[in-house]
């Protein structure tokens, strides 16, 4: 937070907003306060944090685009390196610029490519069946503990080359580090309360002894064989897909069957034509993103969206606001999985946009066509909770009744 | 605005006035073309806005990127001499008018 000299700050040219988008009102149900950012204007001030807020699609799009006015190595949340320490050491991929940020980035994105789907594409799909098939036997379900945890902590560290024990660990350290893009609230304290106790264990997990050779964590290594990075630098990027790929995957998983248990004409749509699984999890990434924020640090005074920015100003980017903005989408707040959403910023935009869009994708897609060949509806049984999370948008549990065909 | 001409596979033709600045996938996209998918949204993170640039126009374009070159390893598509990503290629008043061959799948 800001000394009481910034909280005089008289250089706003924007509307100023006593919003605060880490309260447990906001995290619960964003979306009014979205709606309301995005009519105030292209660029808002959020006066609890004296930081920019930006809500539209094109702002978003655009600010996301421009890598060398709004960088990521001073922190991609509510921190800012250049002034506080970071909470961990800086990822080499996420809270990185160019040129250090290509070569990272140059290595995950080949290791994740569309390429590397095509190649674990049948095992991932196996996997995908044989559990639709034990929770079409099951019944009733939990859509997040029974399915929407359990198929990416299968096959995404079965990818990565980890052991089967503690893998549910992952799922704490991913929840801390979302948590830690926000300030220090009670929804973050209580993830690094639970974090803690698997500390150790999520460390010593990016070590190569841990990963099976051919594995993507083993190919991270191979590439500092390479000299592609140091050695020194390897764990630290196995470390990124130990935070980025389950929790993410996990809700946006938890998400889409939330969507379509909510709105039953648009799964029926789905057991119709199962070849629409694709587009339809890419319509539940856009109505409810996984991932609703990331922050920026403006590198030098400029001007955006006619805003004179400082350098050294924190932004924050409402990627879930971008995607409900109806300057972009017709009727934004309908779930249509006939839309075919391209363009929208659930997996971010530009050199920072999410380098493993295609596993998630592949993912999603999977689940779904296996639940549409199987299942003919999806019951809501019980109230869903929501786990708040201050980036992630979470379900803690939803209770599900799977109709078997 | 910049006439793009895009030719599927079996011939069929598509003709968009684009204004500057745009890029070729995300014409294809507003305009409707099958045949051009841009999954990603222009990341060049997917691969499915594969294009064959017209022999006569390819030299039009900024070069091949890094990224872009090792996207261009995992297209379905085979690739030619002019094979590009749709979303790399950003239009400009100076282009005039291009012509852009769609591959026969991008998924």
């Amino acid at each position: 937070m800001s000394d009481t000299a910034e909280m005089t700050r008289d250089d706003i040219r924007a509307p100023r907003l006593d919003i605060d988008p880490f309260s447990d009102d906001f995290l619960t149900m964003p979306y009014p306060y979205h709606e309301q950012m995005r009519e105030a204007g292209p660029v808002v001030w959020i006066e609890p944090y004296q930081v920019w807020g930006v809500a539209r699609h094109a702002e978003v799009r655009a600010g996301l685009n421009d890598w060398e006015s709004f960088i990521s190595s001073a922190g991609v949340g509510l921190a800012n390196f250049r002034t506080e320490k970071p909470f961990r050491p800086p990822s080499l991929i996420l809270e990185a610029d160019p040129p250090q940020h290509t070569r990272a980035r140059t290595i995950l994105a080949r290791i994740l490519s569309p390429k590397t789907m095509q190649q674990v594409r049948a095992e991932f799909e196996r996997q995908a069946e044989a559990l639709v098939e034990r929770l079409v036997e099951q019944g009733e379900i939990d859509g997040v503990k029974d399915l929407g945890e359990v198929y990416p902590l299968r096959v995404f560290p079965d990818a990565l080359g980890l052991a089967e024990d503690g893998r549910e660990n992952l799922l704490l350290y991913g929840n801390m580090v979302f948590n830690a893009f926000g300030p220090r609230n009670h929804v973050f304290m209580d993830a690094v309360g639970r974090y803690e106790p698997v500390r150790d264990w999520i460390m010593s997990k990016c070590q190569r002894s841990e990963l099976r050779p051919g594995g993507f964590g083993d190919l991270i290594y191979q590439a500092a064989d390479a000299g592609e990075i140091s050695l020194d630098e390897a764990p630290l990027l196995v470390r990124s897909f130990l935070s980025a790929g389950v929790d993410t995957t996990v809700n946006g998983i938890g998400n889409a069957l939330y969507c379509l248990a909510q709105y039953p004409e648009q799964y029926a749509k789905l057991v119709a034509e199962p070849a629409k699984a694709r587009q339809t999890f890419e319509e539940s990434l856009r109505f409810e993103s996984s991932v609703q924020t990331f922050f920026r640090t403006v590198n030098r005074s400029l001007e955006f969206a006619g805003v004179p920015m400082r350098e050294n100003d924190k932004v924050i980017f409402f990627l879930a606001a971008a995607n409900r903005d109806g300057r972009q989408w017709p009727n934004p707040d309908v779930f249509d999985i006939d839309r075919k959403p391209i363009g929208h910023m659930g997996f971010g935009s530009g050199i920072h946009g999410c380098v493993g869009q295609a596993v998630a994708r592949l993912e999603g897609e999977l689940i779904l066509t296996a639940l549409a060949k199987r299942v003919k509806r999806i019951e809501l049984i019980g109230e869903p909770v929501r786990r708040l999370n201050n980036t992630l948008r979470a379900l803690g549990s939803l209770p599900l009744r799977l109709i078997p065909h | 605005m910049i006439t793009v001409k895009y030719v599927d596979h079996l011939g069929a033709e598509t003709q968009l006035e684009v204004p500057a600045g745009t890029s070729v996938m995300q014409a294809a996209v507003n305009g409707g073309v099958a045949g051009i998918v841009g999954e990603c949204g222009g990341s060049a993170m997917c691969a499915t806005c594969h294009v064959y640039v017209d022999e006569a126009d390819a030299a039009k374009f900024d070069p091949i990127s890094p990224p872009e070159r090792e996207m261009l390893e995992c297209t379905t598509s085979p690739l030619s001499e002019t094979s590009r990503l749709g979303c790399q290629l950003i239009l400009r008043n100076d282009h005039g008018a291009v012509k852009i061959h769609l591959p026969e799948s991008q998924q």
